[in-house]
């Protein structure tokens, strides 16, 4: 069924972006064949096969999770008896540390991210669309709010697009802050001027999402990517790579090495290639340790174990997860309990205080690698760690945000075991850069 | 009532964005802070009364929320990445150089106003670590050679 040319299109998200880094107007982004999915889709595709190319590509959430997205917009209710309003969501509150790929593609390529809402917006046959920006991404909200009034003014956005029938708006939320407010749930409390806690699952989100409405969240880069899918088609999709997963993504690399930054890339493009061709490798005088493949909540992959294809399953078998494909170098000279420390800090402090193992495990599990860190480290400690490990684990919070620090816990009481003894036994860290330089802020009220 | 006739003009302007009127709470408190710099408990009892809710429920959004500030800060608002990136890349240098430029620590605001550092959850910006933001502004990578020239800047 697909005749396009599509020739020129291998890396769909970066096509249309400007080589001074600037934002695409909107005469680039349709020069670069933007809003063509959206033409093709409201000329020649019921909303449900828009839902089915998606899930025949194969694309996953990408802001970490790996949920089918197909699979998500198919238990959107649909037809004259589903009930309205229903909602599109984009998640681009990006502030889990160590992920940098959306800010990247807000700041370059805001309309792949309005033609993807209105295209999910089709599929699903929602009535509005909520794009929730974190605080701090001035530059990308600006981009986008303007991309949107682009859009508006060539008759993509609002009443009856495109003379189809479809109508559709988007409005910009920007967030007061915390990290909490990306857990989905969460981000819809947010919404609706509710304390951001999560919620309880079930309902899904798709069943009663914002306002008990159905609803579909999903990330800023998974969202990016159905334009092109839209456009060519679920095979050309899978033509662009040989992981069975489909398509390219937006890698990023951080840490000491030649030239950090954010590549697309085809996915499972290996761990090793993205870091030593595309980010030039390590700088000199610096040695790889260990990699945090996609964010803080993702286990850290020994320098030893980086032949790894950076796609879901791949990375689930490196026993980590791929999470946003943001790679954080830990580099020899830098210690991976001050690392571990700094990330369980984090974690703690953004807690929402909710359930209790969350909002009091975090604390004394970064209280304990503190306390080993600064060389109050005793005998029993490492057990007590790997008992919170279990503790705090999958299914025993109340969201992921504790199962999600766990993780990399997990991996740096495996991966550093000596470091962690070394530690205890000479009571004091050995590394250059170390320490828990803890912000004094933590937990102050603002 | 301490919201002025201009702040009733811009929140009337954004109540149409939601589907009703406590939704907007994040976006009302943002419309106030930009020109007060803080919420007094004043001016949060008066955008409650505005919202339909109590002072109790938007001051538990106000004070969950890091980018709502509850006491008076500067005119410009300096925000230091603790990301575990920043933190390998040189974070702890460049907090102690913006320390010693302004002359004081983390939470404070210089006594001429002039500036408020805080800490913030990462930035996003990896790949451009250490970084810091005054205002809208993003800045990185950074050394801490790089503090002074920077701050001079915001007046």
């Amino acid at each position: 069924m697909n005749t396009l040319d599509t020739s020129g299109w291998e890396r769909p998200f970066s096509r249309a972006m400007q080589p001074d880094g600037r934002p695409a107007v909107i005469d680039a982004y349709v020069a670069a064949g933007g809003y063509e999915g959206l033409g093709r889709a409201l000329r020649e595709l019921q909303p449900p096969e828009v839902t089915q190319a998606v899930t025949d590509s194969g694309l996953r959430g990408r802001g970490g999770a790996g949920y089918g997205t197909g699979r998500k917009w198919s238990t959107m209710p649909l037809g004259p008896g589903a009930p309205h309003p229903k909602y599109i969501v984009c998640n681009g509150d990006e502030m889990e540390p160590g992920s940098f790929k959306d800010r990247y593609l807000l700041e370059r390529n805001p309309h792949l991210l309005v033609e993807g809402m209105l295209l999910a917006g089709y599929a699903t046959e929602a009535d509005a669309g909520y794009v929730f920006l974190r605080a701090q991404y001035d530059r990308p909200r600006a981009n986008v709010e303007r991309a949107l009034a682009e859009a508006h003014e060539r008759g993509f956005l609002g009443t009856d697009i495109l003379g189809s029938g479809f109508s559709f708006n988007v409005q910009v939320h920007e967030s007061i802050g915390r990290y909490i407010c990306g857990e989905a749930s969460a981000m819809l409390n947010a919404l609706e001027g509710q304390r951001p806690n999560p919620r309880a699952r079930p309902p899904h989100m798709t069943g009663a999402g914002l306002y008990a409405r159905p609803t579909v969240v999903n990330n800023v880069e998974t969202i990016c990517a159905v334009p092109s899918i839209v456009r060519n088609g679920a095979g050309w999709w899978h033509s662009l790579t040989e992981s069975p997963e489909g398509g390219t993504k937006i890698y990023g690399v951080a840490g000491r090495v030649k030239r950090p930054g954010c590549v697309e890339l085809p996915v499972g493009t290996s761990m090793r290639e993205l870091i030593e061709d595309h980010a030039g490798g390590m700088l000199p005088g610096y040695a790889l340790r260990a990699v945090s493949p996609g964010g803080a909540s993702t286990a850290f992959v020994p320098a030893d174990g980086i032949d790894v294809a950076l796609d879901f399953d791949s990375m689930e078998k490196a026993l980590s997860r791929l999470g946003t494909g943001t790679l954080v170098l830990l580099d020899d000279q830098t210690c991976p309990l001050g690392m571990m420390l700094n990330l369980l800090q984090f974690f703690a402090q953004e807690s929402c205080g909710w359930c209790t193992p969350c909002r009091e495990g975090l604390q004394w599990a970064a209280s304990l690698v503190e306390g080993i860190e600064a060389g109050r480290g005793r005998p029993g400690d490492l057990e007590l760690l790997a008992d919170q490990v279990w503790f705090m684990g999958s299914d025993k919070t109340f969201c992921d945000l504790a199962p999600g620090a766990m993780q990399p816990l997990e991996s740096a009481l495996r991966l550093f075991h000596d470091d962690f003894e070394r530690h205890i036994e000479d009571g004091k860290c050995p590394y250059p850069r170390s320490g828990s330089d803890a912000p004094a802020m933590r937990g102050t009220l603002w | 009532m301490s919201l002025s006739d201009d702040e009733i003009r811009q929140l009337d302007g954004i109540l149409g964005h939601y589907p009703d009127r406590r939704a907007a709470a994040a976006t009302a408190m943002r419309i106030v802070q930009a020109r007060r710099r803080w919420l007094s408990d004043e001016a949060l009892a008066d955008l409650g009364a505005y919202l339909s809710m109590s002072v109790e429920e938007l001051d538990s959004l106000a004070t969950f929320a890091n980018m709502v500030f509850r006491k008076p800060v500067g005119r410009h608002i300096v925000l230091v990445c603790d990301s575990f990136a920043c933190w390998s890349l040189g974070y702890a240098e460049l907090r102690a150089a913006v320390e010693a430029q302004l002359g004081v620590g983390m939470g404070q605001t210089t006594p001429d106003e002039r500036f408020t550092l805080l800490p913030i959850v990462c930035l996003g910006a990896c790949d451009r670590g250490p970084a810091l933001m005054v205002d809208a502004d993003l800045h990185g990578p950074l050394t801490p050679v790089d503090v002074t020239g920077i701050l001079e800047a915001y007046r």
